[in-house]
């Protein structure tokens, strides 16, 4: 896999100071695994968190250490770590979490011209869905106000800013208006996170909207 | 107060002496002095002996250090002094149960400790989830390549210094966005800090893994 539209350095610090919309956490998780390259620049920028928090210091209550010493009397040392996620098919680990399993497991809803999506359950600060764009169909065009951030799982689609294949993600703000088209050969699976509403340009589209939760 | 070094006599429980001794004495040898004259502490030398030998002593000096910053840090993100109190403990407590999961070779301690505060903070303060990515299988490496950690801890010592050079106004940017005061989209990640070398160290190690799972 040659990932050619990495996550942004904002994103990577964000994801590091543990400050994400869980949506967009789980796209970051997801391609991170995925890309050595984002997932070393991620590791640094925890390394610089740990430089931060040394800078700091409130003083601890006089009894905090031995409270603390004394509740390690009956706490198991080896604590197993938690098992981390495994990638099941196209879905890496993280979204393999949330989905409950492979592509196989994911509750589809129709959305028109073919296109199905799945919406995943994460914190209201942002939606995270599972797009299913058959090959050559075009995404409805549309706008955002605030971020979407799209990672590519299977297939790729291009729109007017370039052409993203498995693993790139791309990164959309307020000002872009586009019509991602799913290249032809192979369908195209796409996680998407959102933290405002899309825009759709049509009328129906639009009045579609609150029910589909696009 | 908890700031006490190490080998500091006077506290009953540190009746052990080796803490200080063996380490300091490497970087005396290097002629590393922090810039505040103290002792650079192997903090990592602590984890180890709370790994190999549940060694309370040591734990009591990563205590000291390190949770009244991560009562800082969960201050600074918003929790009053009385949780923030409780999950410093409770991190304390998971550097005592996870101690086997530390790879010095990876990180420094102050980094690994950033992580589960911040972990905790998710929990705790935000009540979401935290999308981990793929665990890579680092494989059972029962000693770590002493030349890296050397060089992690040569980093966290350069990158300390660099941002406490760092202008006010610009380190107050970054320490803000690690506090959470910030959105994604206003953090700036052109931090002008030595992240470079971490992450090209981080990047090679990630390669040579892939090699070996070929």
């Amino acid at each position: 896999m040659t990932i050619r539209h990495h996550l942004s350095e904002e994103l990577l610090m964000a994801y590091a100071a543990g400050e994400l919309p869980e949506a967009f956490a789980l796209v970051v998780a997801t391609h991170v695994s995925l890309c050595d390259e984002c997932r070393a620049q991620a590791e640094a920028y925890e390394a610089l968190g740990g430089a931060v928090v040394e800078e700091i210091a409130a003083e601890m209550d006089d009894a905090a250490l031995e409270a603390c010493l004394a509740r390690l009397d009956g706490m198991p040392q080896m604590a197993p770590a938690r098992p981390a996620p495994r990638r099941r098919g196209v879905l890496p680990g993280p979204l393999a979490d949330y989905v409950g399993g492979g592509v196989e497991a994911v509750k589809w809803r129709p959305v028109g011209k073919g296109v199905r999506q799945a919406i995943l359950p994460t914190d209201r600060g942002a939606t995270a869905r599972l797009l299913y764009i058959p090959a050559g169909v075009a995404v409805p065009d549309h706008g955002h106000r605030g971020l979407e951030m799209t990672l590519v799982l299977q297939g790729a689609f291009a729109d007017e800013t370039g052409r993203f294949g498995p693993g790139d993600v791309e990164i959309a703000d307020g000002d872009l208006e586009h019509v991602p088209v799913a290249e032809a050969g192979q369908d195209c699976i796409c996680l998407a996170a959102t933290d405002a509403p899309l825009r759709f340009k049509g009328i129906v589209p639009r009045m579609a909207q609150p029910f589909m939760r696009i | 107060m908890f700031d006490a070094c190490p080998d500091d006599k006077t506290d009953a429980s540190l009746s052990t002496p080796p803490y200080g001794a063996p380490q300091t004495g490497i970087w005396q040898r290097d002629g590393r002095v922090k810039a505040d004259g103290s002792d650079i502490q192997d903090w990592a030398a602590l984890v180890a002996a709370v790994r190999d030998r549940q060694d309370r002593a040591a734990f009591a000096a990563l205590f000291r250090h390190f949770a009244p910053r991560v009562k800082g840090f969960l201050m600074k993100s918003g929790a009053d002094a009385a949780l923030a109190e409780e999950c410093a403990q409770d991190a304390m407590a998971t550097v005592w149960q996870k101690a086997h999961l530390f790879d010095p070779a990876r990180a420094s301690v102050s980094t690994w400790v950033f992580t589960i505060a911040r972990n905790r903070r998710i929990d705790v303060l935000r009540r979401t989830r935290r999308p981990e990515p793929e665990e890579l299988p680092w494989g059972p490496e029962p000693e770590p390549d002493q030349a890296t950690v050397l060089e992690v801890r040569q980093e966290t010592e350069r990158l300390g210094q660099a941002l406490a050079r760092l202008p006010d106004k610009q380190r107050a940017l970054i320490e803000r966005a690690y506090w959470g005061e910030v959105s994604h989209s206003e953090i700036a990640a052109e931090t002008g800090l030595p992240l470079g070398t971490i992450k090209s160290r981080i990047r090679l190690a990630l390669d040579r893994l892939r090699q070996e799972l070929k």
